[in-house]
């Protein structure tokens, strides 16, 4: 009997059979209780790793979702084929949406469709170009519009548009290339006097199509076309208006006419750029002239619009790429003023091309490099050498997936791109940028807009600042309520009143956030709109009152004395702060008629100070209220768990109670108080209902109390479920999110370390 | 002397430290007020709104035009004077305080304006007239007027007196008439239009099955298009019996006189209740009161969320809260028995430990944008390509919904329940476990049948922290799954009977969308307070409950401890 269930034991020599379980049966009885313990094991586990990588995958996912705005630009699987069309010079080259077809103009006015991945064949088509007329020049539209456009020498010019039908037979994309004249078979006239087109420059928007031109005798010709379909006949109707301009001081080499048709800006071989106001064409005049090219003996190369036509891209014989646009001075004229500058291509700038979408631009130079650049974030995400030959012409595919070059060897080249966030980088997101058609560089979170070739700002300043604006004032609330109110609860308050203020706290911190949110907005931002100065009396009175109050109850009646021992001063208090509040809000009104001309509102605006209803203020307070508890409750374990013997020997050295908390108390919990201070501002950072509610959620970088604010969290809130997935701004509120996470969780961390070192110290005191 | 006296004694006062324990004292006064005001201005707002305050008569004198003013009392107010006349009000000159009441007057749809402002001073002695009634509508918010006389199909059935009683009882009819007119067109319709789109998703993944051949496929297709058919019969005779209902509706309309002196003919249809208010005695307000309470709690909500009730968006939280907590509460469970009873204690077990704590402080936008990358769109979307083909490019799952606001909440409040959890653990004695250990239990057994039973409260408590917390939480899931108006529940009585894949209405997100969101932000402000009663008072009650069993606990351990 004494050895049943000792290993080894042969038999049971004592089992008598029916009651206790034979021995098959508790073998097999130990093997269920092996497994079951052995599978209890293993789902605890996979519950223990699962929380650990769940926990992993947030950080990862975030991260993840973050790091393709780092990456640069990338240029792969490159491909070369012989040039579609005839063997003489390509003047311009494109692509389509989705890369399955491209267009070369050449210098003969032959256009052919090709695919731009293997080079074959697709259409072959003609400009239109009479035989008595010979090119002389050529220019392209903004290439969303894929218009271009050739000048002859008999002062005439040829305009065409390569389009691309998009059809779905049996569900399979189909491309189908055609070249169309939007101005007529023939092409249209621009002198009249019939002079060659030397320079020409070609723009169209919903008011026509603009031709402006230069002629071989120096004059400046701008034309309008519009052509109309006549209901009746079904033919086109053209009509034109023509404007000879003041002619350039000096020869032209580059004419650009934006899609307003109110600027016209012409680059010449001495490194200038001229201003023509053309927004009234028969008054132009030349608004401003401005060397854009420094240094001797260099000369502007090549010059083209940003999307969008405002900026200008310059590239000059030295390989210097800068971005230039009109800035309005206080006269309300435009001056042409350099915005920045690019990284410098090792060579002359030969060709620049922009994107369709973006401000981004590609550039090649004669050593035969390719430049990916975007004008935003002042950007160079690559220079690559392509080739031994100049890059004679360049074009980038409307997705930016794709670019096509020439290098003046009878040959195309394509390689697959890959430039999918070149809007972000370090510089723009936290430094002051100059954005177009603003006076100066500046700090500006603007996400999206109605327009196509708006320029996103992203700068993550104003959100910074907004969201440390907000949690300032909150920790400037919350932190003396908060920690004044621990050392009380902890050190001088009844047990039994302790007992009824701590759970009143922990409801505190459960109240939904989105319940403080929407008192602030609704209820509390007009209440102290209207009763401004009451908020400066209770700053005021408040503490006078209390101290009064305490002055007073030294003269209480002995009766009192017995009822109510030390430790209710709290309770003793709340009248007091009733009766203050009503006070402060009763003498509202009256302070305002004496001091603020009877509206205070209207006085602070007066002053200088703007105000806004949803304020700083309100946020304050409402997320104060809501870090109160967190900060209070940790704190308040700090102070309580002090060791008793310090104290106790404190007071017996005969020092008041107070004097032991200044003295002993304090200093021994304020790590405690420090890491409860850190975890109420990691809450109140990343506090997202309050300040979204609370605020006007405008991005502006100032801490006036008076203002709103909006913050990283807020922002996500507002902006998340519209951004594009995969997208720059997409990664940048995942990015904020990290932040936020990182942000936060290295201050918990801190915070907790802190904490477990002050325990380890309360335990070996 | 006494004077020098008394300085001293000051001076001593505050050396002895008095005076600051005062102070600091007055701020634990300062936030419970706060805290206590806080809840009485929601109760006192919330259920306020429920309550029937009498309509107001009086005159508005502004310059020469008098102009007779019928409404109700929102709110009154001591001002500057200053202030209102820049806001365009003639206050005299020597005056420097106002006194001024927010009326609210209805009849949007007439004057275009249902809230003012009058100046106390500009009005005549209130009067409380009889047969003054506010009118509850569906369209256009209330209506205030005096009653005339009810007609039924063009004919005068009661005039004067009786008009408000015959009002009452055919607004009875017209009110169940409509019910089964939203009952025919939310369910049976409802079920209808589900079946269909059904049928065309059928046929749709039939289209995608390469394997068929035409033939095949062509009875199939027949088979769908005779179901479809069938539907549409249904529809047709439900639709019927729809109008039919609407039109008996129609019959009955009512009479009444505006404040302007204009008369005004409401169709009772419109109407979904009236009240005489100054002839109800306090007995018949309460009455009122409880109709009206239920209502707001089993109602839907109409005219941009703005009135009617908020039972979708309770039911929403609800059942978003219930399926967080099946997925929270075994694997927080299990997580904190692996953290305290298997892991090595050792610095990964604490780093780990650390690291769950800190989760509960991280923002909870993050864990919104979290779910919105990972279960929305990644989760969501590989299930979208993998099972409902069908059904792309519009998204089944790869869009906010119901499931993943769950998942989101129970990642967010994993760490509530591992806390508590391991608490709760840590405070079982050595004793129990090594008196169970001895007897020859295994660890398993110890487990289950000693350690998890005597945890159950702190678990229990861990839960009900989680839902409280889950509850109140708007942020995240305004980025994964709630919605302003989701006309259908998320239930349904055909399989899968929970639909995961819908978006659901949020109490919290309600408060945000109406008060923040909405057209008239003035006519829903009664209703935010009130949705913001019912869910303080959830997560008051859920808390209180935590709180309760916390402390029992702690009361059993401390005496089974020594």
């Amino acid at each position: 009997m004494e050895s049943t269930d000792t290993p080894g034991a042969k038999s049971s020599r004592v089992n008598s059979g029916a009651v206790l379980p034979g021995r098959e049966a508790r073998r097999r009885l130990r093997k269920v209780r092996m497994g079951k313990d052995v599978l209890t094991r293993l789902l605890v586990s996979i519950a223990g790793y699962g929380v650990v990588i769940s926990l992993a995958l947030i950080f990862i996912f975030l991260f993840a979702e973050v790091l393709p705005i780092l990456r640069g630009a990338n240029l792969e699987s490159p491909t070369s084929y012989s040039n579609p069309g005839p063997a003489v010079e390509t003047r311009y080259i494109a692509t389509e949406r989705y890369q399955e077809s491209a267009v070369r103009f050449s210098a003969d006015g032959q256009v052919n469709f090709f695919d731009p991945r293997s080079g074959e064949a697709q259409l072959e088509e003609q400009v239109g170009i009479p035989e008595t007329a010979t090119v002389r020049s050529f220019a392209f539209a903004e290439p969303r519009t894929r218009l271009v456009a050739y000048g002859l020498s008999d002062g005439t010019v040829a305009v065409a548009r390569h389009e691309y039908a998009l059809t779905y037979p049996d569900d399979v994309r189909l491309v189908t290339p055609k070249l169309e004249k939007p101005l007529g078979e023939d092409p249209v006239v621009l002198d009249d006097e019939g002079q060659p087109i030397e320079v020409l420059a070609v723009q169209e928007s919903a008011r026509g199509t603009t031709v402006a031109g230069y002629t071989a005798d120096g004059r400046m010709l701008m034309a309008r076309y519009e052509a109309r379909r006549s209901m009746m006949t079904g033919e086109t109707e053209l009509t034109r208006t023509v404007h000879e301009l003041p002619a350039p001081p000096s020869v032209p080499t580059r004419i650009l006419v934006d899609t307003t048709m109110r600027n016209l800006l012409v680059g010449d071989a001495q490194g200038f750029l001229h201003y023509y106001d053309i927004s009234q064409p028969d008054q132009a005049v030349i608004r401003d002239s401005k060397r854009v090219i420094e240094g001797d003996m260099v000369s502007v190369t090549a010059m083209e619009f940003l999307l969008g036509s405002v900026s200008v891209i310059v590239g000059g014989s030295e390989g210097s790429v800068s971005q230039y646009f009109l800035v309005r001075g206080d006269d309300n004229i435009g001056r042409i003023t350099r915005i920045r500058e690019f990284e410098r291509h090792p060579d002359s700038i030969t060709t620049i091309f922009p994107e369709y979408s973006r401000k981004g631009f590609v550039a090649g130079d004669a050593g035969g490099n390719v430049g990916i650049h975007y004008g935003t974030s002042a950007r160079t995400l690559k220079i690559e050498n392509v080739s031994e030959n100049p890059i004679a012409n360049l074009t980038v595919s409307p997705r930016n997936n794709g670019i096509l070059y020439t290098d003046g060897t009878g040959q195309m080249h394509h390689a697959e791109l890959w430039n999918r966030h070149p809007e972000v980088s370090m510089k723009a997101l936290w430094n002051k940028v100059w954005y177009e058609g603003r006076s100066q560089p500046d700090y500006v979170w603007q996400s999206s807009s109605a327009t196509d070739e708006f320029e996103p700002k992203f700068s993550l300043v104003p959100l910074t600042v907004g969201t440390l604006k907000a949690a300032f004032y909150a920790m400037l609330f919350a932190m003396p309520l908060a920690i004044f109110g621990a050392i009380y609860t902890a050190y001088f308050m009844s047990p039994k009143m302790r007992g009824m203020v701590k759970p009143t706290i922990e409801v505190m911190e459960a109240l939904p956030t989105v319940i403080l949110g929407f008192l602030a907005g609704l209820w509390m931002a007009p209440f102290l709109e209207n009763h401004l100065p009451s908020v400066f009396t209770v700053l005021i009175m408040m503490p006078l009152a209390m101290l009064a109050m305490a002055w007073l109850w030294r003269f209480r009646p002995a009766w009192i004395k017995h009822h109510i021992p030390p430790g209710w001063e709290a309770a003793i208090l709340i009248p007091v702060v009733l009766v203050v509040g009503w006070f402060a809000v009763w003498s509202s009104p009256l302070i305002e008629v004496a001091f603020f001309d009877g509206n205070m509102r209207q006085w602070l605006t007066d002053v200088g100070i703007t105000y806004d209803q949803r304020n700083a203020l309100v946020v304050g307070v409402a997320m104060g209220f809501a870090v109160i508890p967190t900060i209070f409750s940790i704190a308040e374990d700090a102070v309580f768990n002090v060791p008793k013997h310090l104290t106790q020997g404190s007071l017996a050295l005969g020092a008041t109670p107070w004097q032991t908390v200044i003295g002993v108390v304090l200093l021994t919990a304020s790590p405690g108080i420090f890491s409860a201070v850190m975890i109420g501002f990691g809450r109140a950072v990343g506090e997202t209902m309050i300040v979204l509610m609370a605020t006007g959620n405008s991005p502006v970088v100032n801490f006036n109390i008076f203002e709103g604010m909006r913050t990283l969290s807020a922002n996500i809130a507002v902006e998340m479920p519209e951004a594009a997935v995969g997208g720059s701004h997409y990664r940048l509120l995942f990015l904020a999110a990290l932040v936020l996470f990182g942000f936060t969780f290295i201050l918990n961390t801190l915070a907790e370390v802190v904490r477990q070192r002050l325990r380890a110290k309360y335990s070996s005191l | 002397m006494s004077k020098d006296k008394a300085t001293g004694n000051i001076r001593t006062w505050f050396k002895g430290g008095d005076p600051w324990i005062w102070l600091i004292g007055g701020a634990v006064s300062i936030s419970v007020v706060m805290v206590l005001g806080l809840l009485l201005l929601i109760a006192a707002r919330g259920l306020g709104h429920f309550w029937q305050p009498p309509i107001v008569e009086t005159y508005n004198t502004q310059g020469a035009q008098v102009e007779r003013v019928l409404g109700t009392i929102r709110q009154s107010e001591t001002v500057t004077a200053q202030s209102v006349r820049e806001a365009g009000y003639e206050v005299p000159l020597e005056q420097e305080l106002v006194t001024r009441y927010l009326f609210k007057l209805g009849n949007r749809d007439i004057t275009g304006s249902d809230f003012q402002w009058y100046i106390a001073d500009n009005l005549q002695e209130f009067r409380y007239p009889e047969t003054a009634v506010q009118l509850e509508r569906r369209e256009w918010g209330d209506f205030f007027g005096y009653l005339l006389r009810v007609k039924e199909a063009g004919e005068t059935v009661a005039e004067g007196d009786q008009a408000f009683e015959v009002l009452q009882e055919r607004l009875d009819r017209s009110n169940d008439l409509a019910r089964q007119a939203i009952h025919l067109e939310r369910y049976d319709i409802g079920a209808l239009n589900r079946s269909i789109e059904q049928a065309r998703l059928e046929r749709r993944r039939i289209e995608m099955i390469d394997a068929l051949d035409g033939a095949e496929r062509q009875t199939q297709f027949d088979e769908i298009e005779a179901r479809v058919a069938g539907y549409n019969a249904e529809y047709e005779v439900l639709r019927q019996e729809l109008e039919e209902l609407r039109r008996s509706a129609r019959r009955d309309s009512l009479v009444a006189e505006t404040s302007g002196g204009r008369e005004v003919e409401i169709v009772l249809a419109d109407v979904v209740r009236a009240s005489a208010a100054n002839q109800m005695s306090t007995g018949d307000k309460i009455v009122e009161y409880g109709h009206r309470f239920w209502d707001f709690m089993s109602g839907y909500p109409r005219e941009a969320n703005t009135e009617g009730g908020i039972f979708p968006a309770i039911f929403g939280t609800v059942i978003m809260v219930l399926i967080m907590s099946v997925v929270v509460t075994p694997f927080g469970v299990l997580a904190a028995i692996y953290l305290r009873e298997y892991a090595k204690q050792g610095p990964i077990t604490r780093i780990v430990r650390i690291s769950v704590n800190n989760l509960a402080g991280v923002p909870s936008i993050v864990f919104g944008v979290f779910g919105l990358g990972f279960f929305v769109y990644f989760l969501g979307g590989n299930i979208d390509q993998l099972f409902y083909p069908e059904a792309l490019p519009a998204p089944t799952f790869g869009s906010p919904a119901l499931i993943w606001a769950s998942l989101t909440l129970a990642l967010l409040t994993l760490p509530v329940v591992i806390v508590s959890t391991e608490e709760g653990l840590t405070r079982i004695p050595r004793s129990l476990r090594e008196g169970s250990l001895a007897l020859g239990a295994t660890k398993s057994e110890t487990l289950w049948k000693v350690i998890v039973p005597l945890s159950t409260p702190a678990m229990m408590t861990g839960l009900i922290l989680a839902v409280a917390r889950a509850a109140g939480e708007v942020a995240p899931l305004m980025l994964v799954g709630v919605v302003k108006l989701a006309p259908n529940l998320p239930v349904s009585t055909e399989p899968p009977f929970i639909h995961l894949d819908q978006r659901i209405m949020h109490l919290g997100f309600h408060i945000y969308d109406v008060g923040f969101q909405s057209p008239n932000v003035e006519a829903a402000r009664p209703l935010v307070y009130a949705t913001a009663l019912v869910l303080v008072m959830l997560i008051l009650v859920l808390n209180l409950t935590a709180i309760a069993i916390r402390n029992r606990l702690r009361e059993k351990y401390k005496s089974a401890g020594e």
